[in-house]
């Protein structure tokens, strides 16, 4: 029984961690207090809804900035091709990141949030002439990517600690 | 252990009566419905376990089209969360649509802080009764039911 007590300790430690370092907000309390004998596994389930739509929010920014085809990152869609004569659609930007802004705001994703609000101040910055603003954004873009790397690692780690506590046969600490 | 909680705030506010959910509650109690409005999986799944966790039998629709469409094949519902930005029809359309048919409903907009004031003034003057930011909490939604308990 020992080793389940460490587990819920580890457990409950990392979540304070994370609420810490500002990756999770007030909101992840929201979705666990939801979840409850009926919906055991309700947060895993939001949360990979949250992935989900994560994955092709990412892709659809990629598109819409254009972002060239020799990207080795997985996340960017390989076939994507330069193209000359069109403007960049900063309209279209802003509607993704503002999607995007919403399901992490929902799910507490606090740091992923605050990169997509800095991203949807530079899409305002469309008047601007020259490629300034499409590098502002491609940076923003890659710093959003990475917010939302850091923080699916954490919650997919959470994730995994919860499974071994149960599997020990200990039950979940209270939220 | 939620359930607690949320019975408390429920206690609290007198809703617990209303929808007729814990012990001792007559049949003469009438269940509470509510609409869910808004293209984000996320926020559909979220918002649809709260009103569920309060005992508030829901339905969900993706957009305001489907929000109007449900409601020209006669469905009603005591409670409505719009969301504002969504595609084929955004919620203040869908809002002003729905009051135009005679929907007296509680509205309640659910949107994501937007900087366009004017925006949101639109939003609320299509004929909200209520407006609440996102992220939805439940004691957010507490608090648009209270305008519900008033109507009664």
């Amino acid at each position: 029984m020992d080793g389940v007590v460490q587990l819920q300790k580890q457990l409950v430690d990392y979540i304070a961690s994370l609420f810490h370092e500002g990756f999770l907000d007030e909101q992840f309390n929201q979705l666990q207090q939801l979840q409850d004998e009926s919906n055991p596994d309700f947060v895993v389930e939001v949360v990979s809804l949250f992935f989900e739509d994560s994955e092709r929010l990412l892709n659809e920014l990629a598109k819409a900035l254009w972002v060239p085809f020799r990207s080795s990152s997985s996340f960017f869609n390989p076939n994507i091709l330069f193209r000359e004569q069109e403007t960049i659609d900063f309209r279209k930007v802003d509607a993704h990141v503002h999607q995007f802004k919403g399901s992490s705001s929902s799910i507490g994703a606090h740091r992923v949030q605050n990169v997509c609000i800095t991203f949807r101040n530079y899409c305002e910055e469309q008047n601007v002439e020259g490629v300034e603003p499409w590098h502002r954004c491609l940076k923003c873009l890659q710093q959003v990517k990475h917010e939302y790397s850091l923080v699916r690692n954490k919650l997919e780690t959470l994730f995994q600690l919860e499974k071994q506590i149960i599997a020990a046969g200990g039950s979940l600490p209270a939220t | 252990m939620s359930s607690t909680n949320t019975e408390n705030w429920m206690k609290d506010i007198g809703v617990l009566d209303l929808t007729g959910v814990g012990g001792g509650s007559t049949s003469a109690a009438k269940k509470i419905t509510a609409l869910v409005v808004d293209d984000d999986s996320v926020n559909q799944t979220i918002h649809s376990k709260m009103l569920e966790n309060l005992g508030i039998q829901n339905q969900v629709v993706r957009n305001g089209k489907e929000a109007v469409d449900l409601h020209s094949s006669g469905n009603n519902f005591d409670l409505i969360l719009m969301d504002m930005d969504m595609p084929v029809m955004n919620g203040i359309e869908a809002t002003r649509k729905l009051r135009e048919m005679g929907v007296r409903s509680i509205i309640a907009g659910v949107s994501t802080c937007t900087r366009d004031e004017r925006e949101q003034k639109e939003f609320m003057e299509s004929g909200l009764d209520d407006f609440q930011e996102k992220p939805l909490t439940t004691p957010k939604l507490v608090s648009i039911l209270h305008k519900l308990n008033k109507k009664c």
